[in-house]
């Protein structure tokens, strides 16, 4: 029991212990590195789903967990809450995934990359975790440089164009967590405080000034650049398409949803929405969401490389999620956090499918994936289900997070956000269903093979079982939607909509 | 009275299953289209099952689980969505024994994919004939949308790869329309639960509100009606293999979209509140207009199934229009032409397999004489034809003679010269085909090679077309009595409102 309690800080605690023993391991024996941090990650997942439990049993809005027994607002907390540790949850749950998806794709490596591998995928999900579950604003800057730093080891291992990937990543990414940093100094400067709660009451009486306004807008930016809202996504294509295909799908599932969230709990747990400044800051964030999903979708249409269409197929999506947190009202946050979680799966689902098609054949335009339904049958299952998501067909979960969001527009009288889904299904249904028609219907491309599939099904079993269980999880999310949504997104919702 | 009963469900997961074990089973073609077979007997069987008490007044109603806080995904039986579940369980059978001989006997390739995607489509046409709202059926309407698609594109080649974008294009469009349509009739009533004679009423939006979000609704269910000028992907889609053509014309998707435009009309707008808003009008004049061109176009192909399909254009339009009349006997008369038209154009559609199977001829012109050889199939070929152009004692008579009176019930006789206009067209496009296949000698210099007999093929034609007359002299005849059912159907959308008739 007393354990249980303890919960929370395991979720983060377990992964970065492992990652710090990660090469020491390694140095044993080459993979035994990567089995600690496997354990530790699910250690992660229990803990988070034993967090789960225990806040949704407790019926409380959240459980603060105090580092150290400090009581804030001097001490760190962490405070989850039925939201946060679902997605912490899916943080864990990829991550568990797919690091065995990774294996097969570091063979050849010796001990040093093998486990410098695994440090790197640990310490991005300490990263991760770390973010969603914080209740302080600077430890939260101290995850996100963690997660950012370990992003771009990742993306720069991808090789092949990779370095540079990474380095305009790192560029712009330190200018992001830069106006991160200022912003928490001029907060800290208006109310003495670091800690979230307290700074929500201690910041109302300056809701109106010009500095709170400044405040608002480096985090905007801040969090914009981190998770690729239109216009701030010119690092994005690139890191996706050239980081290392075993990470490609943590990367691109997480890395970008996580400082969606984080922006999310900012505007309106923190900051509160129903002030002339955010007021306008929300219409701000729906322009730019409209001008991300049209102009990624645009932009996907025109890749010939799967990795980047999905790349700017993520640009898109993550303008849905915008949007619906430019709604303000409840449904659109329950669109939002619905979406932030369903494409993660989605998006994974498809990167991993991606890196398999690389994998065996070394080939990732998307015009050469003629016959694959003979050859990877569960990954072109996987990619139907995720494709039937990205267009919005149900009873996939890209379905119901279309649907909360067309039930906010509407309430929220914004018949414009309307429009702009319905096109962007039909765009989603261009340049989606084209790659099926690949797979199915084309002839057969002649590939070479560069790698044994090993099995029958085309590729080894550790790359096989994620592409399938990222895939079934589509459908799952899909039909227990209404249960995902009534106990722990509704839950969840911040006080400023309920009112 | 409303009984809760899983039978809708078990009818829907009878399809879903089979299309799992066929995908499973694609080394044994025995085994593999057993499954289909025994799918569509015990689909009938449940379906068949709930008719009697449904005449007896009874709604079955089942919810799976929630979709969301408020509206599950549940199944609801009534009188409307009986008749078409009814059916389509109905020609499951002929057709897919008919499927059977056809795709064995034209050696067509991705035989596993086809029965699969076969199943998937009936099944997930049974869900949008029972569902209870509005979501749930949006949910079975993009699963029919997307099982079809690989049905139109079973040919694998240029063509079907451009009519299958073509078919997907269109059907997509239309279904997030009709989404936008629910979303915004969610927000304005609360509920999306159908209920005869509409749940929508004037004080709930301004009328432009209300005519808009009709629009948008009505618009899905025309694109797979195919009235015009959203029909551009039926044609097209004849690139398919004939039993796909049937299917698409008779029992799945065109008759869903004439089903959903019904349930619109019908069940979530309703009669009183259609003409108040006038609305209705335009979509009848669409349908008059596609009557009429689509005839005219269909006398002018020489391919025996692109003709089929522009007849297919006008008769569902028949159904659009009695819907749009808001009157008991068009309503009565539209759910009847709904029933007539499939087992009239699923006999025609398997004729024109049969010709093609047997002598590979798709060309009318090339048709002269072939009813000589092929006695059986042409005869079928003619009775559904007369049934067609609306001859007593043949089903198609007894629908047209509801809508006709339905028109005159609204007070509008100028639409019973559209159908009798349409009747005598449709003889003069089909008649011919007839009189060519018997009453023309075949080609002496150019003697044709036909194929074998597969009774597999002509069991089902005979099957189909000795339905058209039975119904057509006692349409009350048979346990699921589509006559009365069309008749509750049309009295419970109408109750309270005589459409301008004073009674």
């Amino acid at each position: 029991m007393s354990l249980a309690l303890h919960s929370p800080v395991f979720i983060v605690l377990l992964p970065l212990s492992a990652s710090l023993l990660c090469l020491a391991f390694s140095r044993i024996h080459r993979k035994l590195g990567a089995y600690v941090v496997q354990l530790a990650l699910f250690g992660a997942l229990i803990s988070s789903l034993v967090t789960m439990r225990h806040v949704l049993a407790e019926g409380t809005k959240s459980v603060h967990y105090w580092m150290g027994n400090w009581a804030p607002p001097i001490g760190i907390e962490f405070v989850v809450d039925p939201l946060n540790t679902a997605v912490a949850c899916m943080i864990t749950f990829l991550a568990f995934v797919i690091s065995f998806y990774s294996k097969p794709f570091l063979e050849n490596e010796d001990w040093l990359h093998y486990g410098g591998y695994f440090t790197l995928y640990g310490l991005l999900t300490v990263g991760l975790c770390g973010m969603t579950v914080t209740g302080d604003v600077f430890n939260m800057y101290v995850y996100l440089e963690i997660m950012s730093l370990s992003g771009y080891g990742l993306i720069a291992l991808g090789g092949h164009k990779s370095m540079l990937a990474a380095f305009r990543y790192l560029l712009v990414g330190t200018i992001g967590a830069s106006l991160y940093l200022i912003g928490i100094g001029y907060l800290y400067a208006m109310t003495g405080s670091l800690n979230m709660a307290d700074i929500s009451e201690r910041i109302q009486p300056f809701v109106n000034t010009p500095l709170f306004a400044f405040v608002v807008a480096c985090f905007l930016i801040a969090f914009g650049i981190k998770m690729a809202l239109f216009p701030l996504h010119g690092w994005q294509p690139d890191s996706y398409t050239f980081s290392h295909p075993g990470a490609a799908g943590f990367i691109s599932g997480c890395m970008s949803k996580v400082p969606a969230y984080a922006m999310l709990r900012y505007f309106f747990y923190v900051f509160g929405i129903h002030n002339t400044v955010m007021g306008a800051l929300m219409n701000v964030l729906g322009i730019m969401g409209i001008c991300g999903i049209l102009i990624g979708s645009v932009m996907a249409l025109a890749q010939y490389d799967f990795r980047r269409m999905l790349a700017y197929s993520s640009v898109a999506q993550l303008g849905y999620i915008a949007v619906g947190m430019a709604m303000g009202n409840i449904y659109g946050f329950i669109g939002a956090v619905l979406h932030l979680i369903n494409h993660a799966f989605m998006k994974s689902s498809l990167f991993l499918v991606v890196g398999g098609i690389a994998y065996r054949f070394g080939e990732v335009n998307l015009y050469r994936l003629g016959g694959l339904n003979k050859k990877m049958p569960v990954s072109s299952i996987a990619t139907v289900l995720a494709v039937l998501s990205m267009i919005g067909i149900p009873p996939t979960c890209g379905f119901f997070s279309k649907w909360y969001l067309m039930l906010g527009a509407f309430e929220g009288q914004q018949y414009i956000f309307i429009a702009v889904l319905v096109v962007s299904s039909l765009l989603n249904a261009i340049y989606y269903v084209r790659i099926v028609e690949q797979m199915f219907v084309q002839r057969e491309a002649s590939l070479t093979e560069i790698h044994d599939p090993e099995t029958k099904l085309g590729m080894p079993l550790s790359m096989v079982i994620p592409i399938g269980v990222t895939g079934l999880a589509i459908l799952i999310l899909g039909i227990y939607s209404s249960s995902l949504v009534t106990n722990i997104v509704e839950v969840g919702l911040p006080e400023v909509l309920l009112k | 009275m409303t009984e809760i009963d899983p039978r809708p469900f078990l009818a829907i997961g009878t399809a879903f299953l089979a299309a799992l074990l066929v995908s499973v089973s694609h080394k044994y073609p025995n085994v593999r289209e057993m499954w289909s077979t025994v799918a569509s007997v015990i689909m009938f069987g449940l379906v068949i099952s709930m008719a009697g008490g449904v005449l007896d007044g009874v709604t079955y109603e089942y919810t799976l689980f929630y979709l969301t806080d408020t509206i599950g995904l549940t199944m609801r039986v009534d009188p409307a969505g009986m008749i078409f579940a009814a059916l389509a369980a109905l020609l499951w059978m002929p057709i897919n024994f008919y499927s059977i001989g056809y795709m064995r006997n034209n050696h067509e390739a991705m035989q596993t994919g086809y029965f699969a995607a076969f199943a998937l489509c009936m099944g997930s046409t049974m869900g949008i004939a029972m569902a209870s709202n509005l979501l749930t059926f949006f949910i079975f309407y993009e699963i029919l949308t997307i099982s079809s698609y690989p049905l139109v594109l079973h040919e694998r080649d240029q063509e079907a790869l451009l009519a299958s974008r073509k078919y997907l294009a269109y059907t997509l469009v239309s279904g997030q329309l009709f989404l936008a349509g629910t979303v915004g009739v969610y927000c304005i009533s609360g509920t999306m639960d159908f209920r005869a004679g509409g749940f929508l009423s004037l004080d709930m939006a301004s009328p432009w509100v209300l005519q808009l979000l009709f629009v948008l609704m009505i618009m899905a269910g025309s694109v797979k009606a195919a009235v015009m000028p959203l029909h551009g992907w039926l044609p097209a889609a004849m690139v398919a293999p004939t039993p796909v053509s049937a299917l698409l014309h008779a029992v799945a998707v065109v008759k869903t979209g004439a089903f959903a435009v019904l349930r619109v009309l019908g069940f979530v707008f309703g009669p009183k509140l259609l003409s108040q808003l006038g609305i209705a009008d335009v979509l009848a004049w669409a349908a008059v207009i596609t009557i009429i061109a689509s005839s005219f176009i269909a006398l002018r192909q020489d391919n025996l199934k692109r003709r089929l399909a522009f007849s297919t254009i006008g008769q569902l339009s028949y159904i659009v229009l009695g819907g749009a009349l808001l009157t008991p006997l068009a309503f009565k008369g539209a759910y009847l032409h709904l029933v007539a038209h499939a087992v009239m154009k699923i006999t025609l559609f398997m004729c024109a397999g049969c010709i093609i199977v047997r002598t590979h001829l798709h060309n009318i012109s090339e048709m002269n004489g072939i009813g000589h050889k092929m006695p059986v199939t042409m005869g079928a070929f003619a009775v559904a034809s007369l049934g067609i152009a609306g001859t007593p004692f043949i089903i198609g008579f007894i629908s047209k003679w509801n809508l006709a009176m339905g028109a005159i019930q609204a007070g509008k006789p100028l639409f019973v010269a559209v159908w009798v206009a349409s009747a005598l067209l449709a003889m003069a496009y089909l008649m011919p085909v007839v009189r060519m296949a018997f009453f023309r000698p075949e080609p002496v210099n150019d003697p044709r090679r036909y194929g074998l007999i597969s009774y597999c093929m002509l069991i089902p034609i005979c099957f189909t077309a000795i339905l058209a007359v039975l119904l057509g002299v006692n349409p009350e005849l048979f346990p699921p009595d589509f006559y009365r059912l069309a008749e509750m159907a049309s009295s419970a959308i109408t109750a309270g409102w005589g459409g301008g008739w004073s009674d």
